[in-house]
């Protein structure tokens, strides 16, 4: 173990113990110290990561989200934040699905804001407490969350200039060649896909 | 006005649209600006105008694919997005840069930068009424752009940085080309100088106009020259340096009011210290590779190609089913013109990223926008919005 991430172990051991009730496990990997916590104490986490003399992570560099469709708890929100006094990086995440919001943390980082909308906009995330929860980045009217795993990269509409009715219009999307999706993943290296044809293969054998 | 209230002649509050087409508004931006009689209450920025989808797109790219997408994020500095990139592959793969290599992208980096803050400060000298600095800062930027195509033939949307280093070798000639630009630049940089810093009009539309203390900052997750400008002597190139960062010697010029004044003589001074970094890349330059020996990650020489079977299928193999990397996650950011540039990449293994998510310095600083802008005069807001230097390429993705 090299220098920095015995300070991260320190630093995650120091939070662990403040927070026992926030904090449900930490790691380090590429020497950034990630800490997963409990949904509904991320508030009290991200503020004490901000007033403690020992984090001082003053800045909040990002909050994003993360699609995992095939998990329980589908969406994991990211935050980055960074302490520019220790010169420190940290990595705080907590896990939520469609329905369930997450406590917003606009109270104590004013520029969550729009990280949260965009994260509303792009997976559907919804965070209680955020009092602007507009979408931000797609269209006026815009349906659908464009960054979940299961919307499709070309969307579902598209827009034209319509010379007849002379504005902007929306169509459903026409595509004169179906997406081609290529699986590059080698089938020599144990791929996951059953090729077609290969369950008859097991069925002989019973 | 919300219907159904009655008018009162006294009420001097009125709502208007800024942009989506302004030339002060650097881009598509549609700002709602509320206005009590000359003072602006409310500033709401809409922005996604120039929403691309970029990091829809970039999962459903291969690694080397996904590069090019960086260059048209903050399209004024294109090469230091592709750095952060970059990083944040090797990063997960563990791969060592090869010196030359690694001379070289801070040395475009730093061309990256100078080409960035030539822009912003004679655009926003023009969005405060000075309209000579932009002709002559731009003929220095064309000089740049050439040094863009000499390198990698072209312009602006430039692919250079691959993971492992650059993608070729600089042509012989170029970096005494640079070094001579190096030269001829510093007479430019006070030229400019002459006409702004001192300049009555610059300093009344500028001095105390968009004031950021150390508090808001932090608070509004600022990086870069919006820090530095309010006297944090914060630089990732110091502070987390990546690449041969360590080795160079430069300086970090802070602000001390935090107003927009401030920021424009950080970014001229910034410029100044760029040049030194160049000057002693190029010092510190030596012959070698320019890309990592692994032929797993980096493409074969053309030459080998034409000799050896096993280059060519690497060659094919890498350009069709690209390279895989580890599973595993990082944040990785570069001090960018604009602030900090970051890439949080998730990778499941597979030889396309699960998840990138792009840190645009940019858009924590529009967010802030309505918090600076409040009280102020309208003239100002675009005094404020062009010292900030927002490019909707990287704010909308």
């Amino acid at each position: 173990m090299n220098d920095v991430d015995e300070t991260l172990n320190d630093l995650a051991d120091h939070i662990a113990h403040a927070e026992p009730h926030a904090v449900q496990r930490w790691e380090i990997t590429q020497g950034e110290l990630t800490i997963h916590c409990v949904r509904d104490q991320i508030r009290s986490l991200i503020k004490f990561l901000r007033d403690d003399s020992q984090c001082r992570f003053e800045t909040l560099i990002d909050v994003c989200g993360v699609d995992f469709p095939e998990r329980r708890e589908r969406f994991e929100i990211v935050y980055h934040m960074l302490s520019m006094r220790m010169n420190q990086r940290i990595r705080v995440k907590v896990s939520t699905d469609a329905e369930t919001a997450v406590p917003s943390i606009v109270e104590i980082f004013p520029c969550a804001e729009w990280f949260e909308r965009e994260a509303l906009d792009m997976y559907g995330v919804l965070f209680a407490g955020n009092t602007d929860m507009r979408r931000l980045l797609t269209d006026y009217g815009f349906e659908g969350h464009p960054l979940r795993k299961d919307f499709p990269l070309t969307g579902y509409v598209e827009v034209r200039y319509d010379e007849l009715e002379k504005r902007v219009v929306y169509e459903p999307v026409k595509l004169v060649q179906e997406y081609r999706n290529f699986d590059f993943l080698s089938p020599w290296e144990g791929a996951q896909a059953v090729i077609p044809g290969d369950e008859k293969a097991t069925e002989g054998a019973e | 006005m919300a219907d159904g209230q009655a008018h009162n002649p006294d009420d001097r509050s009125f709502t208007f649209n800024f942009g989506p087409q302004h030339p002060a508004a650097h881009g598509v931006l549609r700002m709602v600006v509320e206005m009590d009689g000359e003072i602006v209450e409310r500033v709401d920025p809409h922005i996604g105008l120039l929403h691309r989808g970029t990091e829809k797109l970039i999962e459903y790219k291969t690694y080397l694919q996904a590069l090019p997408y960086f260059d048209r994020l903050d399209y004024v500095a294109p090469m230091n997005q592709e750095h952060a990139y970059c990083l944040a592959i090797e990063k997960l793969l563990g791969l060592e840069v090869p010196r030359r290599a690694s001379l070289i992208r801070v040395l475009y980096s730093e061309i990256g930068r100078i080409s960035n803050h030539i822009l912003n400060i004679t655009t926003q000298a023009m969005d405060v009424g000075a309209l000579t600095p932009i002709t002559w800062g731009f003929e220095e930027r064309e000089k740049l752009c050439v040094f863009y195509e000499r390198a990698c033939g072209s312009r602006m949307h430039a692919a250079y940085f691959r993971p492992g280093g650059v993608h070729q070798d600089l042509p012989p000639e170029l970096l005494d080309d640079i070094l001579k630009f190096c030269d001829e630049f510093l007479p430019v940089c006070d030229d400019m100088e002459g006409l702004l810093t001192d300049n009555r009009i610059f300093k009344q539309r500028n001095c105390d106009v968009g004031v950021v203390s150390v508090q808001d900052a932090l608070d509004w997750g600022f990086s870069g020259v919006m820090v530095r400008g309010s006297g944090m002597a914060w630089d990732l190139r110091r502070a987390q340096p990546y690449e041969c960062y360590n080795e160079l010697d430069f300086k970090i010029p802070v602000g001390k009011h935090g107003d927009c004044y401030d920021r424009y003589v950080c970014r001229m001074e910034e410029m100044r210290e760029s040049v030194k970094i160049i000057r002693q890349c190029i010092e510190l330059m030596e012959p070698g590779p320019v890309l990592a020996k692994s032929s797993k990650i980096a493409p074969p020489r053309r030459g080998e190609m034409k000799r050896s079977m096993e280059a060519l299928i690497h060659h094919f193999k890498l350009y069709t089913e690209g390279f895989k990397v580890p599973a595993g996650e990082t944040y990785t950011a570069v001090e960018a013109p604009k602030g900090e540039f970051g890439v949080y990449l998730v990778s499941d293994g597979t030889n396309r990223p699960y998840r990138l998510k792009i840190r645009a310095p940019g858009f924590p600083h529009l967010h802030a926008m309505d918090y600076l802008s409040k009280g102020h005069q309208l003239a100002d807001v675009s005094a404020i919005l062009g010292s900030l230097d927002i490019v909707f390429g990287e704010i909308d993705r």
